[in-house]
């Protein structure tokens, strides 16, 4: 067919074919590595050393640790992660379940709701805590409408309260989030076997039954999904509380990704700011990476 | 789901009584989700007398746009008095470059994970996809160093690269699952035909993507528009994005609050996004629930 040194060179260039793939996933995929891990490595040093206004290579072991769990600031901070996390989930999954459930019966608008109920996710957490922060100021928002109105005695000044700021925080990331996770229930819902629910029909099971005893817990890797979501988010939450409550009052309402910004650009703590971002880091490493793990091999072998 | 008619009282008292029910609580969940762009609105388009007036939820008076105009080209913002508009033209310079260029990297990183499927190319894929998820108040430092290392400290160019890098996890996640379902055979039977990797690329692979390079780019653009961490971070002055401004301008103390200046600069921050999110629902959508449902 041909001569040994065309078949040579086609060979050669048979080869390079076969490395293309390699060598075109190779650019993105080294500057993930130094991007991500390299300046996971860099600040997890920078986290062990005296560092303060500039990076210095002070080794100094887990220093910075042992200040940052005993700083009142960082434990507010994390208490803080805990009551908003737990609540922004539980509420954003219940609301977004229940949403997509009832959409899920035949509602001839559902387009246009759908619509309505997953908007707040297109826009920035700035803006949502702007428009937030002015309804629930004390002075012209919903408190001074509702006395107006002449329910004298209404009170709902949380935003500047000491001991509720951070809830304000949860009301307004619920109203962002609770429509996508909506969006991930109805999805699913959709994908759920008719003929199993029409048999269960047929036995004379009501729909409620139907919904917690098939639908429901047929979801399970949805619930997963969103829980695994919306936790990762809530320890990467930041620009919602700078926005609406900038922490405060005091600093009662931050959260530790506020914590690692104050620290870091604020006040010239960048060996403390490392700390905290490696707490954060392995937090959401905790979640993240069973998940991948889980995901991708269920892939693989489905 | 099950068709109606067949579901139990499907006729009748009580099924009449289970749709007001179901109806009740969806327009009841409409009015709040709603509620807070509504209180936006009608507070941008009032005058100051009437917002100290306090009347918050009803309607303004009369259309007045002083504030709108004001917010987009006059507002005090730091030093400047310029309005949103200088920082609302920095986030469209910094999104569409590093939209366009991640959504590109990603579409062939995806194309090279999912088709050929090397050796590695699985733990490849799974490095980069932790991406997504790191808080990236652990990259905020070094990147700070890089930037100004490179010269770019406090740019817009920097700020592009910043978001161009990080969105390569997205969307090679995007494009990667995409390709994962177009079959091998294609791929194999293009190769008998003597094309290349980039022929088959440009050819067969980008001529079916364009759903999903359309929700690739609707979610970069999401992302980058709305971002704020590094804006905050990288930038200052002149150079920052419109959600670093915005956020300036709400929280300035300065003088004397108006409110519906502060409104309608965060209903013009908002406005692209929105837009988008209008007109393209459906891809948006598919950029949020990739990647969560399983299949």
């Amino acid at each position: 067919m041909s001569n040994p040194q065309q078949r040579k060179q086609m060979s050669v260039l048979d080869r390079l074919q076969r490395f293309l793939p390699q060598l075109v996933v190779a650019p993105p995929f080294l500057l993930i590595v130094f991007f991500v891990y390299g300046f996971i490595a860099w600040t997890g040093f920078i986290s062990l050393t005296n560092s303060r206004m500039l990076p210095t290579f002070d080794f100094q072991g887990v220093q910075q640790y042992v200040r940052l769990l005993a700083m009142d600031r960082w434990n507010v901070a994390f208490h803080n992660l805990l009551i908003f996390g737990s609540l922004y989930i539980l509420f954003a999954i219940t609301i977004g379940c229940v949403l997509a459930v009832l959409l899920d019966q035949r509602i001839r608008a559902e387009g246009a709701l759908r619509t309505i109920y997953l908007y707040p996710m297109a826009i920035s957490f700035i803006v949502t805590g702007t428009a937030w922060k002015w309804i629930l100021n004390p002075s012209l928002g919903i408190e001074s409408y509702m006395q107006q109105l002449g329910w004298e005695s209404f009170q709902f000044d949380w935003i500047v309260n000491r001991d509720m700021a951070i809830y304000v925080v949860v009301i307004a990331a619920v109203w962002q989030a609770s429509g996508f996770v909506m969006a991930l229930f109805l999805s699913a819902l959709r994908t759920v076997d008719e003929d199993i629910i029409r048999a269960a029909h047929l036995d004379g099971a009501s729909t409620t039954r139907i919904y917690f005893g098939i639908i429901l817990p047929s979801l399970r890797p949805v619930f997963l999904s969103a829980f695994v979501i919306l936790a990762h988010l809530s320890i990467k939450s930041f620009d919602l509380v700078v926005a609406l409550t900038n922490g405060g009052p005091g600093y009662s309402s931050t959260l530790p990704a506020n914590f690692m910004y104050e620290m870091a650009f604020r006040r010239n703590q960048i060996g403390l700011g490392a700390a905290s971002a490696m707490m954060m880091l392995a937090t959401v490493a905790a979640i993240i990476v069973p998940y991948l793990y889980s995901e991708l091999r269920a892939k693989r072998h489905g | 789901m099950a068709n109606p008619k067949t579901l139990p009282g499907a006729n009748g008292k009580r099924h009449l009584f289970g749709r007001l029910f179901i109806w009740t609580l969806l327009l009841a969940a409409a009015v709040l989700y709603l509620g807070p762009i509504y209180v936006v609105l009608s507070t941008s388009l009032k005058d100051l007398a009437e917002i100290r007036a306090g009347a918050l939820l009803d309607l303004p008076h009369e259309l007045n746009f002083t504030a709108w105009r004001e917010a987009w080209s006059s507002a005090c913002i730091g030093v400047r008095c310029e309005g949103l508009r200088p920082y609302f033209l920095n986030s469209v310079i910094m999104s569409v470059p590093s939209v366009a260029i991640s959504t590109l990297i990603g579409a062939l990183s995806g194309y090279a994970l999912s088709l050929f499927r090397f050796r590695g190319a699985n733990i490849i894929f799974a490095l980069m996809l932790f991406g997504c998820f790191i808080p990236f108040q652990i990259v905020i430092l070094p990147m700070a160093q890089t930037l100004g290392y490179l010269g770019i400290a406090n740019s817009i160019t920097g700020l592009i690269v910043v978001h161009t890098i990080y969105g390569i996890s997205f969307t090679t996640l995007f494009f990667r699952n995409y390709y994962v379902s177009v079959p091998q055979e294609l791929v194999r039977a293009a190769t008998m035909d003597g094309a290349g990797f980039f022929r088959i690329f440009w050819h067969i692979m980008l001529p079916l993507s364009v759903p999903i390079i359309v929700v690739s780019v609707i979610w970069q653009f999401t992302q980058v528009w709305n971002e704020f961490l590094f804006g905050a971070s990288f930038t200052s002055g002149g150079a920052q994005p419109v959600t670093v401004a915005l956020n300036n301008l709400i929280n300035s103390t300065t003088s004397v609050k108006q409110y519906n200046v502060d409104m309608a600069a965060a209903l013009i921050a908002a406005a692209p996004t929105l837009v988008v999110y209008i007109i393209a629902g459906r891809f948006f959508v598919r950029g949020l629930t990739a990647g969560a449902v399983k299949g």
